[in-house]
Formats: C-alpha cells, structure tokens, sequence
C-alpha cells in the first residue's frame, strides 16, 4: 500500500519541479500544473504518511530516513500555505526539486515503509523529534524565502528595466514572511529541544546536538538582528545561514544512522 | 433582433470630432434612451471613442438614427461626420466591443480604465436580452484578459511606475506615508497614482510653502519647508521629488542619518527632476531604492513592449470569447424556428388523435394515458434529428444561420 502511494507522491513532485522550470521561463499554464503537481503530491505523501502511521507498530519517523520523510511533508506544508499563489512559483522552483529529491533518497533508505521506531507510548521522543522536524521545514522554508528576499532587494538595487515583469512578492511581504517563519521555527525548536535535554545526561553533548544549538542560536541572531537592530539584509542572509544549517545537520543525522 | 454599431474611435477620427460626440454619464445615458426608442440601446463614450450599441429588428433603419443621433451631438454635417465612423454587426460588432473591454482597442494596449466605462455605460443604458448577454460577456471577457496575461500589470507612465515599484518594494500601499518633495505637476500626478493605491500623502515640502500648501490641503497633508525634510525621512516610507531647483535637495549624508530610526523599513525614493534632486549616491546606502527619471523611463518603455506582447495573447482569448458569444447569437435565431416545429408536429400530433378519437371510446384512463404518453414519445424522437440539425445549422456560417428552415427544406 506505501509503496502504491510514494510513486504518485514521487511522480507529481517531479512533475511540479519541471513546472516550476517550465513556468520560469513561459508562465501561465505551466505554473498551474506546477500548483497541482503540489497539491496532488501533499495529498498522496500525506496519505502514505496515515497509512505509516496506522501500520507501523511505533513511530515510524524516528530513523534518519522516516524523519526525512516527514520532514519532506512538512516543508511541502508550510510551502502549500503560500505556494500556490502565483507571486511565490518562484519559491517552488527550489522546494519542489528538493522535495522530490529527498522524498527519493527517503524511500530508497526504506523511510517510507511501516517500520517501527520508538514506540508511540515514548511521547518525550515523539514529542521531541516531531518539533526538531517542524523546525526545520520551517527554517528551510524561511530560508527559501530569506533567498527570494536577497534576491528582490538586489533586482530593486539594480534597476533592471524589466523589473515589473517579475511576478514577486514585494519585499517587506517577504521580509515579514520570512521573520514570522524563523519566529515559529525557533519556537517549535525550542520546544523541541527542551524534551531532548531529559536525554541529554544519557547520550551526552555531542555534534548533533551541538548543531542544533548552533541553529537555534542563528535562528534567534535573526529575530534579534530584525526586531531589534533592524538589520533586514543582514537578518535575511542568516536566515539563508539556516538552510545551510539544517542540511549539515541532516548529513549528521545520515552520519549517525549509517555509523 | 440584430446586433449593430455605430461609432467612432481615436483609430478613424481626430481629437476635434472625437470632442464634439463625446458624452458625459448623463448624456450616455439620455442618448441610449433616445436612440432605443423603447428598445436596447447603449452608448460608450470615452476620451477615445463614441460608440452606439444597438439591438434593432431592422438594422438600416436603426444605423440611420445613430448616424443622425451623432450629428446631431456633434454639431457636424452628417455627410462630413460620416468618414469618421464605423458600423459593424452582429459577431463584428460583439468582438469589437470585447476588444475595447480587454483593452486591446485602446492607446495604451490593457489600460486598465476601459473596463469601468464599459461597465458604466452598460449600467446607465438601455439594455434587454441581446446587450445584457452582450455587455456582461464582454466585461468577463475584459476580466479574463486581465486575470490571464499580463497585459494591464505593467505601467503606461512615469507617474504609474513610480506606483507600481512601490507596490514592488512595499506590496498593500494601504497606510505607506509619501513625502512629495516639490508642488509642481509631475509631483502631483505622482502623489494621485500613490493615493490612488492606498497611500497616504503626509508631507509636501517646497521652496516656497505657499504653494506646497495648495497641493498639500487637496490630500489632507502637511506644506513643509524645503530645510525640513530631512526630520520627516525617519516616518516616511516614499519619497518623491520633482523640483526644478538646480542643486541637490537631499544628499546621501541627509539620508543615512535617518535610517537608525527607520529599523530596516526600506524606503523608497523617487527623483522625477531634471536636474537631479536627490543626491545619486543614497542608492548605496542599506534598504534605500533610488529611482530617477531614466530609470523610470526604461521601465515603462520596457513594460509598453512587454503589453504588446501580452496583447497577442489576450487577441486569442478576444477571439475564443467571440466565438462563444456567436454560437450563443446563432441558437438565439434559431429558437423560433424549433419552437414553429414544435408547435406543427403538436398539432398533427392532436390532430390526429382528435381523428381517432371515435376508435379510442372504450379504452380506459390509464390506457388513455399510454396512447397519450405514446404518440408524445413518437413525436419527440421525430423531431430529435431535425432539431439538432437546426441547431447545428445556427452555430455554422453566418450564411447558414440565416436560413435554418430552408437547409432543412433542402
């Protein structure tokens, strides 16, 4: 049954990663299948997520290859919520590939069967590995949108004569967009981080953890940097710095897990 | 009824007739009454047409009161006015009117004002079944357009791009406050586009503030003298400046002081003067945007291009649109024709059972029903083929649409 439902997932990813290229270059009906090629896929990756769910006799996202999965749903959630709109396609062309590329290398690892993990009745680390996960969809997504801002904020610089012709979000929506998502992603890291510290005497400081400390620590210079000092590019090129983040701690994670 | 038009636009006749038939609310609305004489009739007028929209039975007749009508508006000899005018009928006339709605019939290919006229001269005409369809097509037609290419996002003008890049920098306009940095005309043509998207004018500083303060009162905003601009930059999130004084007004040094205060809100600063106002390098500095006059120029004649490469687009929907609106005039011919056929086929249909009668006493009710629901069945699969023959016939060439009975005669 998982494996009828990743390949619809997989496939319409795929479809809406080329859409998205397609619709850079020639936009209007392309964008539209983009838009589809999401929805269908969220639809199918989140069923193939209840059936994990309803299967499985744990969690079945506590392996390094189901927690990529989820968070490949994840980052196709908090993408949908704007997604569609036809001012953010362009944040689409770096989501989607990504999505379906790691939603692949999820499967391949076997993160899509119903394997158990930690047992459901282990709230801590259900609880735990659940908030780390929406945290970091959250800042990858903000980093996606930190990346659109840097963006929009050098084409206003530069003053190209086809500079309306870019459908983007303006750039204070995206400045706000991208500090509202660091500023739910901190929080959700935040109280992520608090149910690992009752581990903390048992596995010890180690890189992961200290990868996670460094990610709330630049997703907390952000806020700083834009409530406080009012430091808007400089806030958007850290929030940028959390992708980057949060890929190294994801090859950790592989680390870890292959080790 | 038939569809017809008379009118004439920028393409056919010179601003000195285009002023003398143009109309006002009013007069569009009087001349359509008069013109319908109890029919349908509507009368667009803009700064760039006068067209009359007619639904009339007899459509030589008609076209003679609209000519007339117009020469009469304009004060002209009918012989003189009439070079100057078009008259088109039926899908002709349907597709032009679609066009002007999408924009594509204006100077400015997509200008965006077009759509309210069209749907003002529709809400003050006479309108029945036939310009009801037509004019409310036309204005889905005309949103069409507009919703699937990108012909009316562009500006047209210095005065709209400085707007539209605002909505770039800023997005919702609502609450954006403008500094207008001089009280000459281009300052505020480019104030009206600003407020015209949602912001508020607070400042206008000028030399003199006198005269600041006549532009300043119609936007309910506050004349300013030139010196004191610099204390205003902190709250402001538009500048623009359009002096005619030769020195700089606002140098880069003025600027970077005001932006602690600004906690990172970008601003946005518009320099429409020639000489140049604002000092070129406050562009450098962090969340400032700079634009002058070239820039801005660029701009519009990069997006101009880009409308009349969107124009080709929004052609092929005019056209699909226009297809659409003829099918539904060819089944509007063709509805008296299936309704005679009925009518015939039911009265053989009585007729015949009236004639049998005598042969049917004895049968009972239920009985009665079945011969009843019988004949019916018998009838309406008779007539099926015919009709949608008929029906065929309406949506072809105009020519057959014309003479649906006798095709099927034939």
């Amino acid at each position: 049954m998982a494996e009828l439902l990743v390949w619809p997932a997989l496939l319409a990813y795929g479809e809406a990663a080329f859409a998205y290229a397609g619709n850079a270059r020639n936009p209007g009906l392309y964008g539209r299948l983009a838009t589809w090629g999401v929805r269908l896929g969220w639809l199918a990756q989140t069923a193939l997520l209840v059936v994990q769910a309803t299967r499985a006799d744990g969690f079945p996202w506590s392996t390094w290859a189901g927690s990529l999965n989820l968070f490949v749903w994840l980052v196709v959630s908090a993408y949908l919520i704007w997604g569609c709109s036809p001012r953010f396609r362009l944040l689409g062309l770096g989501v989607m590939p990504l999505a379906a590329a790691l939603l692949a290398i999820s499967y391949a690892a076997g993160g899509t069967e119903g394997a158990g993990g930690a047992a459901w009745g282990d709230v801590v680390l259900v609880l735990h590995i659940g908030l780390i996960l929406v945290s970091f969809a959250g800042f990858t997504v903000a980093g996606g949108l930190a990346a659109l801002e840097l963006w929009q904020e050098r084409v206003l610089k530069s003053h190209p004569a086809g500079l309306l012709r870019q459908r983007m979000p303006s750039l204070v929506a995206l400045d706000r967009l991208t500090v509202g998502t660091v500023g739910v992603s901190l929080a959700a890291l935040t109280a992520g981080i608090i149910p690992g510290l009752a581990r903390l005497p048992d596995r010890g400081l180690d890189v992961l953890v200290a990868g996670t400390l460094v990610l709330w620590a630049l997703g907390a210079s952000v806020l700083y940097l834009r409530v406080r000092a009012g430091r808007r590019e400089l806030a958007a090129a850290l929030a940028l710095g959390g992708v980057a983040a949060v890929i190294v701690l994801q090859l950790g994670l592989l680390f870890a897990h292959v080790a | 009824m038939r569809l017809l038009l008379v009118g004439t636009s920028h393409r056919l006749s010179p601003l000195e007739v285009r002023e003398r038939v143009a109309l006002d609310h009013d007069g569009e609305a009087a001349l359509a009454r008069r013109i319908g004489e109890g029919g349908e009739a509507v009368c667009l007028s803009t700064c760039n047409r006068t067209e009359l929209y007619l639904a009339a039975a007899d459509t030589d007749a008609a076209g003679e009161r609209a000519t007339a009508a117009l020469a009469d508006l304009g004060g002209i000899p009918r012989g003189e006015l009439e070079p100057y005018l078009y008259r088109l009928e039926q899908d002709a006339a349907a597709t032009h009117l679609f066009r002007v709605a999408a924009g594509l019939d204006s100077l400015v290919p997509g200008e965006g004002e077009i759509q309210g006229q069209v749907r003002s001269a529709y809400e003050r005409g006479a309108v029945g079944p036939l310009l009801d369809r037509l004019f409310r097509h036309a204005l889905h037609t005309g949103k069409r357009v507009r919703t699937e290419t990108a012909i009316g996002e562009s500006p047209a003008s210095v005065a709209s791009a400085a707007a539209a890049l605002a909505a770039q920098v800023f997005g919702d306009l609502a609450g954006r406050r403008i500094l207008v940095i001089g009280a000459g005309k281009i300052g505020d043509l480019a104030a009206r586009n600003l407020v015209g998207r949602g912001a508020q004018l607070l400042f206008v500083a000028n030399r003199t503030v006198d005269r600041a303060t006549s532009l300043a009162e119609r936007f309910g905003a506050t004349a300013l003298p030139l010196d004191t601009v610099e204390q205003e930059l902190a709250g402001t999130d538009i500048v623009v400046s359009s002096t005619s004084a030769r020195g700089q007004i606002l140098s880069a040094d003025q600027v970077r002081r005001a932006l602690p205060k600004r906690k990172g809100r970008p601003l946005l600063l518009v320099d429409l003067a020639v000489p140049r106002d604002l000092d070129p390098a406050i562009k450098e500095l962090p969340g400032c945007f700079l634009y002058d006059i070239d820039d801005l120029q660029s701009v519009v004649e990069e997006t101009l291009s880009g409308r009349r490469g969107e124009a080709i687009r929004a052609e092929a929907i005019v056209a699909a649109e226009g297809d659409r609106f003829s099918e539904w005039l060819g089944s509007r011919d063709i509805v008296p024709a299936i309704s005679s056929l009925r009518e015939r086929a039911e009265a053989i249909r009585r007729g015949e059972l009236a004639k049998a009668s005598p042969r049917l006493a004895g049968l009972s009710e239920p009985e009665r029903n079945a011969v009843e629901s019988l004949t019916n069945q018998i009838v309406n699969k008779l007539l099926h083929q015919p009709i949608m023959r008929l029906k065929e016939a309406g949506v072809g060439e105009e020519g057959e649409r014309r003479a649906p009975q006798s095709r099927l005669e034939g």
